[in-house]
C-alpha cells in the first residue's frame, strides 16, 4: 500500500517537473510546479516529516510559486520567442542523462537496505527544540540572511530616483 | 515497506530534470524555476537519510528547514534582479543579456 503511494508519488512529482522543464508556455510551467511541489510533500509525509510537508506546502506552493507567477506576469512578453530552449541542449541531454544515470546507480546499490527505525511520535516538538539548542547559531543568521534578502530585494527592483 | 534507495533515487532524477532546465531553457525566470527543482531533490534525500539512518537524530530535517529558508531568500532576489534585467534590457532571454561576455 505505501509502496503503491510511493510510487503515485514520484511519478506525479517527476512528471510536473519535467513538465516544468519542458513546457513552451512559461505560466504552464509555474503551474507545474505547483503540482510538483505538492508532490514532494507527500513524500514528506511518506518519510514521517509532517512539519516539513506543511513548510512546503506554506512557502513553496503559497510563497514562492505566487512570487514567480507576479514575475512572470511583470515581465514576459507574451510569445516572446519561439524557441525556449538554447542551442546546448543536446549536449546538455547526453550530460543530464549520464550524470543521472550515475547517481540512480549509486543510490540504488551504495546503500546496505537497514530497516527503518521506528519513529519517534513527536517530531515537530524535538525539531523546535534542536532549532533553538544545537542549531541556534545557523537559525540567528538564517533571519539575518532573510533580513538581507528583503532589503537586497527592495533595492535591487527599486526604479532608480524614487 | 520502501528502501532507502528508492528515496534517494528519486531525489537523483528530480536533480537531473531541475539540472536540464537549468542547462538549457532561455528564460531566466524559468531557470529560477528549475533551480527551485534541484533544491527540493536535496531537500528528499536531506530528509530520507535523516529518517534511515540508524541512530539518526532529526538534523537532516533541520538542515532541510535551511535549505527552504535560503531557497527562499534566493527566488526573492533572483526575481529582483530578474525585474531590473527586465527594466533594462527589455526582455529575461539570458542569451539576450550578454554585456559582461567576452
Amino acid at each position: 500500500m505505501t509502496a503503491v503511494l510511493f510510487f503515485a508519488l514520484a511519478a506525479f512529482t517527476v512528471a510536473a517537473a519535467l513538465l516544468v522543464v519542458l513546457a513552451r508556455n512559461i505560466v504552464h510551467s509555474a503551474v507545474a510546479l505547483i503540482f510538483s511541489f505538492c508532490g514532494v510533500a507527500g513524500i514528506y509525509v511518506l518519510l514521517d516529516a509532517e512539519f516539513l510537508a506543511a513548510v512546503q506546502v506554506l512557502i513553496y506552493v503559497g510563497g514562492i510559486t505566487v512570487l514567480l507567477l507576479f514575475a512572470i506576469m511583470l515581465t514576459t512578453r507574451i510569445a516572446a520567442r519561439a524557441d525556449v530552449f538554447n542551442e546546448q541542449i543536446g549536449l546538455s541531454a547526453v550530460i543530464v542523462l549520464g550524470i543521472t544515470a550515475i547517481l540512480v546507480y549509486a543510490s540504488l546499490t551504495g546503500f546496505p537496505a537497514s530497516d527503518r527505525p521506528p519513529v519517534s511520535p513527536e517530531t515537530t516538538p524535538a525539531l523546535g527544540r534542536l532549532l533553538l539548542t544545537t542549531h541556534v547559531l545557523p537559525f540567528e543568521v538564517a533571519s539575518i540572511l532573510l533580513l538581507a534578502a528583503m532589503v537586497g530585494a527592495i533595492v535591487i527592483a527599486r526604479r532608480e530616483g524614487e | 515497506m520502501i528502501p532507502l534507495s528508492y528515496f534517494l533515487s528519486l531525489g537523483a532524477i528530480l536533480f537531473g530534470v531541475g539540472m536540464f532546465g537549468v542547462l538549457t531553457r532561455r528564460n531566466a525566470i524559468a531557470i529560477l524555476m528549475a533551480v527551485e527543482l534541484m533544491l527540493n531533490a536535496v531537500n528528499i534525500n536531506f530528509i530520507a537519510l535523516s529518517r534511515y539512518l540508524p541512530n539518526s537524530t532529526l538534523d537532516g530535517q533541520v538542515f532541510a528547514i535551511f535549505v527552504i529558508t535560503v531557497a527562499a531568500a534566493e527566488a526573492a532576489v533572483g526575481l529582483a534582479i530578474v525585474l531590473a534585467l527586465y527594466r533594462n534590457f527589455k526582455t529575461v532571454d539570458v542569451d539576450e543579456i550578454n554585456l559582461m561576455k567576452w
